[in-house]
Parts: C-alpha cells; sequence; structure tokens
C-alpha cells in the first residue's frame, strides 16, 4: 500500500470506521459509495464497536513478503457485531486456542514490516475478549 | 450472432520454464494453434495473463507477443481478470468472431511464475483480493481459501481426510497426461502426512506455482470446414460462454461457503446451450484448492450446500464416474500457471471431445464444461463445448 493509500484509509485501520445505510440501516464496513444491500447511496459515518466474533481463521506458513518476520501467523474473518465481516490477523493468542465463534475485540497493531521507504503501518487486528475477574 | 469452432489448439507443457521468457512459451502455444489450423492469417490476438506487470515489469503483454509471434498490423490486447483471465480471455475472443467484428481470432492463456522467488509470487497473487482490506492484513490466496475450507468442515462437520480424493483423482488423472506438471499418482498417505501451507489446507490441496501458456484459434462454424481439411482432427464449437461475479473480498460474500458467480454463470451456460449438467460428459473444474472442486459441484448442479466432499469420497469425479473432473490432471497435478490455467482447459476440453486424450481419454466424450475462477470467487467464467 503507498502513503496515500495509508492515509486514505486510517480511520478504517485505526478505528473500524464505516457507515450505516440511510435506507435499509445496513452496518456497512468499510465505507462504499453504493450499499451493498439495497443498492441505494450509502450513508453518514458510523464507528463500529471493535466487538465481534471468529467466524472463520487459519494458521499461514507461507506467506507474502512484508509478513515474514511474524510467520507463522493467524488470520481471521471477524464478524463484527454490527453486521459486516472483517479480514484481519489475531494476536495475543496462542494458535492452539482459536476456536469459531470465539468473542474477539480490535486492537491497534503494527501490521507489517517497513518497506523500503519505511513507513509503520499500524492497524486492526482482533484479540480474545476475556471475561472480567470477579 | 454466429456460432464460434475452435479449429486450433496448442499447448506448452506445464512447469519450470526457467530457460524461456514468456514471450517464447506464449509463442510455442500460439504457433502450435495456428500449425493445427493451417492459416498464418488472424484478425486479432487476445491475451489472457494476470502477473507479467507485478512479476515480470512487463506491461503491453499482448503486442510483446504479437511482435515476437509475426502478427504484424493486427488487433491485439491483454484482458486481466486473475487467475480467470484465460477463459476471460476466450469470452472476449468468441464474442468477437460471434459477432462478426472479426472472421479469425487466436486466444492465448499465459504466466510465468517461477522467474520471481516464492514470498515476490505469493504477494503477486494476492493482488486478485482487495489489495486495502484483505491482502493489507497478510492473508495470501492460500490463506483465503483455507478460510472457506476451515468454515465449511465446521459447519458441514466434514472430516479432514474428506478432501483426499479430489487430489488422488487430480493426479491419477495427470499421469496420463504428458503436459502435467506432476505425472505421478500419490496416495492417501502422502495427501494425510503433507506439510501445510495455510491450515486446514496442505500442499496436496493446492495446485502449484509454474509457468505455462495454451492457446487456440477461433472461426465462425460457418467457416470451419475452409480449415478442417486433410489431417485436421475436427471443428469443437463453443455452446456456451458465461461470466459472473461476486463481492471482491472474500469477507463481503453473502454466504462464502457458496459460488454464487459459479452458480449464475453456469446456469447462463446451461440455458445458452440447452444442456443440462447430466448431458455433460466431464468437468474441467477449477480445483486450484480441494475446497474449490467441492463449492464449484455444488454450485453448477452436481451436489447439495455442503455435500460436494462426497462426490470425491464416492469416486463420483473419476474417468468412469458421474462426473469426471480433472480429466488430464486439472489445476492441481498439470499445474495452475494462473492467466493461463483457463486456455488450459479450454485445450484439455477440445483433446477430449476430439478423441486425442491419450490414456487420458474419457469414453463417448460429447459434450465437456470447463469453468474458471478468479479471486476466492470473484470472477467465474463456464463455457461448455460440444462435437
Amino acid at each position: 500500500m503507498s502513503i496515500a493509500s495509508l492515509w486514505r484509509t486510517r480511520q478504517q485501520r485505526y478505528s473500524l470506521q464505516g457507515e450505516t445505510c440511510p435506507d435499509c440501516h445496513q452496518a456497512i464496513f468499510p465505507p462504499r459509495d453504493v450499499c451493498p444491500y439495497c443498492s441505494e447511496a450509502a450513508g453518514p459515518v458510523h464507528t463500529m464497536s471493535g466487538r465481534g466474533e471468529v467466524y472463520s481463521y487459519t494458521k499461514m506458513f507461507n506467506v507474502p513478503d512484508g509478513f515474514l518476520a511474524q510467520r507463522p501467523y493467524t488470520v481471521a474473518l471477524v464478524k463484527l457485531e454490527e453486521g459486516p465481516m472483517v479480514t484481519a490477523q489475531l494476536t495475543d493468542i496462542s494458535d492452539e486456542d482459536v476456536e469459531i465463534g470465539m468473542p474477539v475485540e480490535m486492537v491497534t497493531r503494527k501490521l507489517r514490516e517497513e518497506g523500503d521507504s519505511g513507513e509503520i503501518v499500524y492497524g486492526y487486528k482482533f484479540r480474545p475478549v476475556f471475561a472480567a475477574a470477579d | 450472432m454466429r456460432n464460434v469452432s475452435i479449429v486450433g489448439i496448442g499447448q506448452l507443457p506445464v512447469g519450470e520454464h526457467w530457460d524461456l521468457s514468456i514471450r517464447h512459451i506464449a509463442h510455442h502455444a500460439i504457433a502450435e494453434a495456428l500449425k493445427e489450423a493451417g492459416t498464418e492469417q488472424v484478425d486479432a490476438l487476445f491475451v489472457g495473463n494476470m502477473l507479467s506487470g507485478s512479476l515480470l515489469s512487463q506491461e503491453h503483454l499482448a503486442t510483446l507477443i504479437a511482435d515476437f509471434s509475426g502478427l504484424r498490423n493486427v488487433e491485439a490486447a491483454k484482458i486481466e481478470s486473475a487467475c480467470a483471465s484465460g477463459a476471460s480471455a476466450l469470452r472476449i475472443g468468441h464474442m468477437a468472431v460471434a459477432s462478426g467484428m472479426h472472421d479469425v481470432v487466436v486466444v492465448c492463456g499465459v504466466e510465468k511464475m517461477t522467474d520471481t522467488t516464492g514470498e515476490s509470487t505469493t504477494a503477486g497473487l494476492a493482488t486478485a483480493a482487495d489489495a486495502e482490506y484483505e491482502a493489507a492484513h497478510g492473508v495470501s490466496f492460500v490463506g483465503l481459501n483455507a478460510l472457506i475450507m476451515q468454515r465449511y468442515m465446521y459447519e458441514f462437520d466434514v472430516p479432514i481426510d474428506a478432501f483426499a480424493g479430489f487430489s488422488i483423482n487430480a493426479h491419477r488423472n495427470g499421469a496420463k497426461n504428458a503436459n502435467a506438471m506432476f505425472q505421478k499418482p500419490i496416495s492417501l498417505d502422502t495427501y494425510l502426512n503433507a506439510p501445510m501451507i495455510a491450515t486446514p489446507i496442505n500442499i496436496m490441496d493446492s495446485s502449484p506455482v509454474c509457468d505455462g501458456a495454451a492457446a487456440a484459434v477461433l472461426v465462425a462454424s460457418e467457416q470451419a470446414g475452409e480449415y478442417v481439411t486433410g489431417h485436421h482432427p475436427g471443428a469443437v464449437q463453443i455452446l456456451a460462454s458465461a461470466s459472473a461475479n461476486d463481492t471482491i473480498a472474500l469477507h463481503d460474500r453473502r454466504d462464502p461457503l457458496f459460488l454464487e458467480a459459479a452458480y449464475v454463470s453456469s446456469q447462463k451456460a446451461y440455458m445458452q446451450s440447452g444442456v443440462t449438467p447430466a448431458d455433460i460428459s466431464f468437468f474441467e473444474l477449477h480445483d486450484a484448492f480441494t475446497i474449490m472442486s467441492a463449492l464449484s459441484l455444488e454450485a453448477t448442479g452436481y451436489a447439495r450446500r455442503g455435500e460436494g466432499w462426497h462426490l470425491a469420497a464416492d469416486d463420483a469425479i473419476g474417468p468412469d464416474g458421474r462426473i469426471p473432473i480433472s480429466t488430464l490432471g486439472g489445476l492441481k497435478s498439470r499445474g495452475h500457471p494462473v492467466g493461463a490455467t483457463g486456455m488450459y482447459q479450454i485445450v484439455e476440453t477440445v483433446q477430449q471431445l476430439r478423441g486425442e486424450a491419450g490414456q487420458g481419454q474419457i469414453a463417448n466424450a460429447s459434450v465437456g464444461m470447463a469453468q474458471n475462477i478468479g479471486g476466492s470467487g470473484a470472477t467465474i467464467v463456464t463455457h461448455i463445448l460440444g462435437g
């Protein structure tokens, strides 16, 4: 991703900022010009809570350039409680403990190694939600 | 609209061709196809390719290949739709001839994936996904398919060895194809002990990175007789050509476990040709990963949702089965040079329909279907061919 693209998507990567469709009231992430549910023009900004559950996951051993230092790592499809699904890495958890349906919450982490231009890319990852102690 | 027929095919054995450049491998396939058609005069060259820009720093590919192949003053254009580039190029060629805009078109699918390191190629393949919202998070193309497979196994209570039959069938069939990358059968033990790439996908679930080129010459069916002379093996007609899309990102699918684009494009193809799934002699599906074989069979009408893997377990997909698939090795064993794959499927379908598939020949092959998938199910192109 270029620096311009990183700047454009900062609200999405830092705070899961999406939209709510003014016609069908569905939550949308990331923002779109056209609502994928009802095809009307999409609407006002809606920031997701960051809570969701694991829909699916994979532990990746062969990884793309830019992610070699982290491997192996676990990527998940996370179903946000507002409805949209996102693709993100899981963090703060051992691989053995991941389960479909597990509640997770968003945290901000460094996403990839700095490239030649040295920019540090931060964005969302998800970690397990731990029950509060009594 | 005119009917369109294929009167020449050509292909390079799939493999790691470090001694050849993309222009050489494309020309090899084109020259073979033109020789078979007995013509040097074409109106247009359409090239299906995905990665020449990102892996080879070479765009303007169709003109490079036309130039190298001695095709001057013709129309030349590259068509890109990720791993569905090959069939998408065929579809453009089909439209050009069917409409009467062109009389003779050569279509070539070509990909050179082994000039770069594995990580660069993996990053290149990930460009088929949403760059800002999928690839940015480190998910590879295998990873996306692994997310589908993991959920499929969970939702339908599918055992881990359920997919072995797809891989075993592909390798068994590829062993009979001199153009396949891997010409060796595998055992269940080999499958079960294969190293993981992205859980639950192991190496034996996954098609290989490789180089390849395959081509076909298209003419109007009413003019095909001019080319089918002497020892020519005969023209094969394109009975249907259809394409449909879905969301680019897997996470945006209405149902990530159903290939809607495969359903829509195959239904369109069935309607165009008047053919039903039961009429089809064999099905060259897009087995880039074993999970995709199961999903393709479900979306095209051969199995209920969540039950595609039963066809592999029952060996209904073998050469003598109810619906033979990957008859000359498929993506798994013949190889998956991504932008070329759709054209290998077409070339192999023509070989089967002509009765020229050698030891891999399907008995009484009269109608063949080929389906080429781009991305994690985002672009799906279906062709049906017949004698």
